[in-house]
């Protein structure tokens, strides 16, 4: 067990590294097109390189990459182009805003999924089965931003019973979360919908449970307490990977409701040439991603008996 | 004797299509999918034919569906910000997502199906490092992957289909690797290496072919799942450029005024959520036809 957390700790380390190498290679390579960034496209070529040699951009890529990494281990990630401060001052920020907006999405996907790939796994090919299995299918098909639109036509614009953006202007307000965490949980809950599905009909067909139905326990009993403990086990990873998805869907959720977020903020950065801060947000979204899914990995081996008594 | 030998596959290829089809007859699921990718595939070929207006002419602005155009004729899902017809752009917009998918896709597979075979074919340094390489990409939210890839080298056609064959390769690569592993021990892989042929033959005649059920499966999953990417990329303004009709993008550059006039946004997301889930059921009764024999 020991043993294996170590192993997953280090790819973790291992995969974070190659991540980090990769988009300084990708953002500081070209240190003129780092200075016509930083200081703007109409700054003269002289500023530029009054302000490379101030900032040491002259040095060798990998003392500058070992500098880098250095600053970013510790929290410093440089100071933003278009905001003027530091970036973790406005990453934080924003990245709460998101937990916020991927919690509640979360407490609404997880036991609905849950129930309905339980429901729908447990009599495979049942009425019921197809109809939650075209249902799922169906709300995957709608991309974020289609869902989004769809329902505020609905909702902001026929109904007129919620706002259409979430900017949160008036301090935070659970009603302009109500159509963004929408939107996440339509798009999301399909897919573990129907890794919960599989794993309880695969469940269902293994001969411990065949040996309960037979030895004339009732229905409940055989669900509740020998089909589900086992049922459970692979949806949990598929929940963890979910936080991955989640923070590709929150880009196109926080664009369209104007929600002050980490997906927003990723967006804005990219799309202004603002360099260190793209370079903080995909390092945390990159970090966010490989934790869950580390967190997923060793959970698995934890809840698999079979694993964990090995 | 070449031709024989050139001709005779292709044949049985065309017969097992044939029979594919007929067993997929036996889904509704997969049937509805194939008729909507059927549907919008005839209306991108007959593009030039169906669409009552040319796409990018400016006509009427912000006419209602069912307006009035000055020469007769009618917007039967009205016109956006700028006076175009939208029923126009939708109809030539399905070229443009039909296109780009379809290459994408094909060339993700491409480099996928490569990166699989050789990892699960050599194994040892070579399956690690090409795994290695794929936990990395995988490990990227892969929205935040094409933001910065596209931010850094810009919205075109062609950076859209290298942007998706970047992050999806990956994906591909674990699936085709995992059905290597299974195949390459099996007696006819063993007698054609002691016919004595190469390597990537082996792989590309003996092993690939019999690793299709599930790769054709996730393709029709992962060719819905590449046409949402490029309309969420034109929808972020990091998609084609104008000012030629794309889903995405005609989402986009009218979403600010979606709540008065909601007719320019919900028909384009209409049009792009029933082609996904065309590809989505088709998928889904594949799997369903290719289980039960």
């Amino acid at each position: 067990m020991i043993v294996l957390l170590a192993k997953r700790f280090g790819g973790m380390v291992l995969t974070m590294l190659t991540v980090s190498i990769l988009l300084f290679l990708l953002f500081e390579t070209n240190i003129e097109s780092v200075a016509t960034k930083v200081l703007g496209p109409y700054s003269s070529d002289e500023q530029r390189q009054i302000w490379l040699e101030k900032e040491g951009y002259f040095r060798p890529l990998y003392i500058r990459y070992f500098e880098w990494l250095g600053n970013v281990v510790t929290g410093d990630f440089g100071e933003s182009v278009r905001f003027k401060v530091p970036v973790g001052d406005v990453m934080w920020d924003r990245l709460a805003n998101t937990a916020i907006l991927g919690a509640a999405a979360m407490a609404v996907i997880i036991p609905l999924s849950l129930l309905l790939g339980v429901l729908a796994g447990m009599r495979e090919a049942s009425k019921l089965d197809r109809t939650i299995s075209v249902l799922s299918i169906a709300t995957t098909s709608v991309p974020e931003f289609a869902s989004a639109v769809l329902l505020s036509a609905i909702f902001v614009f026929w109904l007129g019973i919620l706002p259409g953006t979430s900017s949160m202007t008036g301090g935070f307000n659970l009603v302009e979360l109500i159509l963004p965490a929408l939107v996440l949980i339509l798009y999301d809950f399909g897919y573990v919908t129907r890794m919960t599905r599989a794993s309880m009909a695969e469940v269902m067909t293994t001969g411990y449970i065949r040996t309960a139905i037979l030895k004339g326990l009732p229905y409940r009993t055989v669900i509740l307490k020998h089909a589900l403990r086992n049922a459970l086990i692979a949806p949990f990873t598929v929940i963890m990977l979910q936080f991955n998805w989640l923070l590709s869907g929150v880009i196109v959720v926080e664009f369209f409701f104007a929600y002050k977020g980490f997906g927003a903020l990723l967006l804005e950065a990219a799309l202004n040439q603002d360099i260190y801060l793209v370079e903080a947000c995909a390092m945390v979204a990159v970090f966010v991603a490989v934790a869950t899914q580390t967190i997923g990995d060793v959970g698995y081996t934890y809840l698999n008996p079979r694993i964990r008594f090995n | 004797m070449t031709e024989t030998t050139a001709t005779a596959p292709r044949e049985s290829g065309a017969m097992r299509a044939l029979k594919g089809i007929g067993l997929l007859r036996e889904s509704g699921v997969g049937m509805t999918g194939a008729g909507i990718i059927l549907f919008w595939l005839i209306v991108a070929i007959l593009a030039p034919v169906l669409a009552p207006f040319p796409p990018n002419a400016t006509l009427v602005p912000m006419l209602a569906p069912g307006g009035e155009a000055p020469d007769g004729g009618i917007f039967l899902l009205g016109t956006d910000h700028i006076g175009r017809d939208i029923l126009s752009r939708l109809i030539w917009g399905s070229r443009t997502v039909l296109f780009y998918g379809i290459v994408a896709t094909a060339c993700a597979y491409a480099v996928g199906i490569v990166m699989g075979l050789a990892a699960g074919y050599f194994g040892g340094i070579v399956d690690e490092v090409i795994s290695f390489i794929a936990n990395v990409i995988l490990s990227f939210p892969v929205m935040v992957l094409y933001v910065i890839i596209i931010s850094v080298f810009g919205a075109s056609g062609i950076n859209i289909v290298v942007a998706v064959t970047f992050a999806s390769a990956p994906g591909i690569m674990r699936i085709v690797r995992g059905l290597v592993l299974d195949l390459r021990n099996r007696d006819y892989v063993a007698a054609a290496q002691t016919r004595g042929e190469g390597a990537w033959q082996i792989m590309m005649v003996e092993i690939l072919p019999n690793a299709r059920g599930p790769l054709i499966v996730d393709s029709c999953l992962r060719m819905g799942y590449v046409i949402i990417t490029i309309g969420v990329l034109g929808f972020l303004g990091l998609g084609l450029p104008p000012p030629d009709p794309d889903w995405g993008g005609m989402i986009n550059e009218t979403r600010t005024m979606a709540l008065i006039f909601p007719h320019m946004t919900v028909f384009p997301c209409i049009a792009i959520s029933s082609l996904v889930l065309g590809f989505n059921l088709l998928a889904d009764g594949l799997r369903e036809v290719s289980l039960r024999d």
